[in-house]
């Protein structure tokens, strides 16, 4: 992967990068590459480039190989992980490579926002209604419901910055204190600026194989042991309970009956918080808290790095950044590290690790498990 | 049409929201409802009272948007059939469990000051205000 962060760079040397750094981790020409999927939200609406795949596969010399550009709002590097399992897992192809990325950071804040909120369904967009705001919303109902306390989002934000702060592709690699993120602006009330991820610009490369493949080129990788993609409603206050994202549920359930586990046998998750209380949605979600409890796993530390069930490692998106069509891809980049052991200061003990992507409020999710091979 | 005392009774559309065949209401209206079937009629909801679920006051607001941005998701009961919606609220000034009303506004947010098509989509629509 890319450094994350504000970047000279525009989209298609963002991915070109990753794209070769990937290439040349693997050991592998672009010419070999049968299928290239490119994960990215929104290049046309931020830059004015379009045909991304194409242009991608070029630089990469991936040529003549099958390309797509894969959109799935905020989860588009998740969906291209599924879209480059199921080349994989179908027989198309023997061979297939994953970019994501996005170049967001030469917009202003109002700018980009307004692209993110885009996704949103006409009669949310005339009122202005954003994701952060979505997060409001949702964080105001949660403490509400649950009486938790404020401070328990903000140890979220606390605990990622930790975890970033080795993080050497992380867009923040410093610390905050609770009281900073206390005290920090509010941006959508009860919300502070630490509660939120940062506008961000990067990319990161995967490649898929069959094992018969892979071992061809390594010893060393690791399996998709299972993956699952379901939608919600597009409009966001129509869901029955709005603490809970029926997305993470379902392709969590689909995830875990391909793998055959459950969330008892997770070592390590990387969740998508965009925003603080994401993370206690998905860890909810996924069955690894009960609903309402996942407030509580951070007051205790369980969510740690030095936890029983360590939670964004890499930083999550709140340190590392979320450049959209990245984030998924390098949500996996981490679990890939964690159970290969190659995530040097980060480095936890993990044989089978979960990464939920998360794409608008909720809207679609990918949650794919990963094992480290025998 | 509401009963709220804005003086401009006149002209207002209905806050239209969608009953399918099952008895659950959609707002807004989708071709088709939770049981797969297509609408059967409407509900003006601005002839009902909400309460609040929850709300938020945002501002990091995009371009044509009004800055901060009071938001609320309300839940009405149309003769006990529960119906949610989203909009702005007239005032920060409220706390959860809150009844509040529809009021119409015309222009909710400057149309072609942001990314989407000005033409696609309506501006217009129903903010909530805290009723006395």
């Amino acid at each position: 992967m890319t450094q994350f962060g504000q970047r000279e760079a525009w989209i298609r040397e963002l991915l070109a990068e990753a794209g070769q750094a990937c290439l040349d981790d693997a050991g592998v020409e672009g010419s070999e590459v049968e299928h290239l999927y490119v994960s990215n939200m929104a290049s046309g609406e931020f830059e004015g480039q379009t045909g991304i795949a194409n242009a991608v596969a070029h630089d990469l010399n991936a040529i003549p190989a099958y390309t797509a550009r894969i959109d799935q709002t905020s989860s588009s590097g998740g969906a291209g992980v599924y879209s480059a399992w199921q080349s994989v897992a179908s027989g198309a192809s023997d061979l297939t490579m994953l970019v994501g990325g996005e170049k967001m950071t030469h917009r202003s804040t109002a700018e980009a926002t307004d692209v993110i909120a885009s996704l949103t369904h006409p009669a949310e967009y005339k009122h202005g209604v954003t994701l952060p705001s979505f997060a409001g919303l949702t964080a105001r109902r949660y403490l509400h419901v649950h009486d938790a306390p404020r401070e328990s989002l903000a140890k979220v934000a606390v605990k990622n910055h930790k975890n970033g702060v080795d993080n050497p592709h992380a867009q923040f690699q410093k610390e905050v204190d609770l009281e900073t993120v206390m005290e920090s602006p509010i941006i959508a009330d009860p919300l502070r600026l630490y509660d939120f991820c940062p506008i961000t610009d990067g990319s990161a490369a995967l490649m898929f194989c069959p094992e018969s493949v892979a071992a061809e080129y390594t010893d060393d990788y690791v399996t998709v042991a299972g993956i699952g993609g379901a939608t919600d409603t597009h409009v966001v206050h129509e869901r029955a309970d709005p603490t809970v994202m029926g997305g993470v549920v379902d392709s969590g359930e689909e995830a875990y009956e391909m793998a055959g586990l459950g969330p008892e046998d997770i070592d390590m998750a990387e969740l998508h918080d965009m925003f603080t209380i994401l993370e206690f949605l998905q860890s909810e979600g996924l069955g690894f808290f009960e609903p309402g409890e996942g407030w509580k796993a951070i007051d205790e530390g369980v969510t740690d790095r030095d936890g029983e069930l360590p939670i964004n490692t890499s930083g999550g998106l709140k340190s590392k950044g979320h450049p959209l069509g990245a984030s998924g891809v390098a949500q996996i980049y981490e679990v890939y590290q964690q159970l290969m052991g190659t995530a040097g200061p980060r480095q936890v003990k993990a044989e089978t690790g979960l990464a939920c992507n998360v794409g608008g409020f909720g809207n679609c999710v990918i949650t794919t498990i990963l094992e480290a091979s025998q | 049409m509401s009963d709220a005392d804005s003086g401009e009774s006149t002209d207002q559309p209905a806050m239209e929201a969608a009953r399918y065949p099952d008895g659950s209401i959609l707002y807004p209206s989708h071709p088709v409802g939770p049981d797969g079937n297509e609408p059967v009629e409407t509900v003006d909801l601005s002839e009902y009272t909400a309460t609040l679920i929850t709300w938020t006051s945002s501002t990091a607001t995009p371009p044509g948007v009004r800055q901060p941005n009071h938001l609320g998701i309300v839940e009405f009961d149309v003769e006990g059939e529960p119906v949610r919606a989203i909009g702005q609220l007239t005032t920060d000034d409220v706390e959860i469990g809150d009844t509040v009303e529809a009021v119409y506004a015309e222009e909710l947010r400057e149309p072609g000051a942001g990314i989407r098509e000005p033409e696609s989509q309506a501006w217009d629509g129903y903010q909530f205000q805290p009723v006395e």
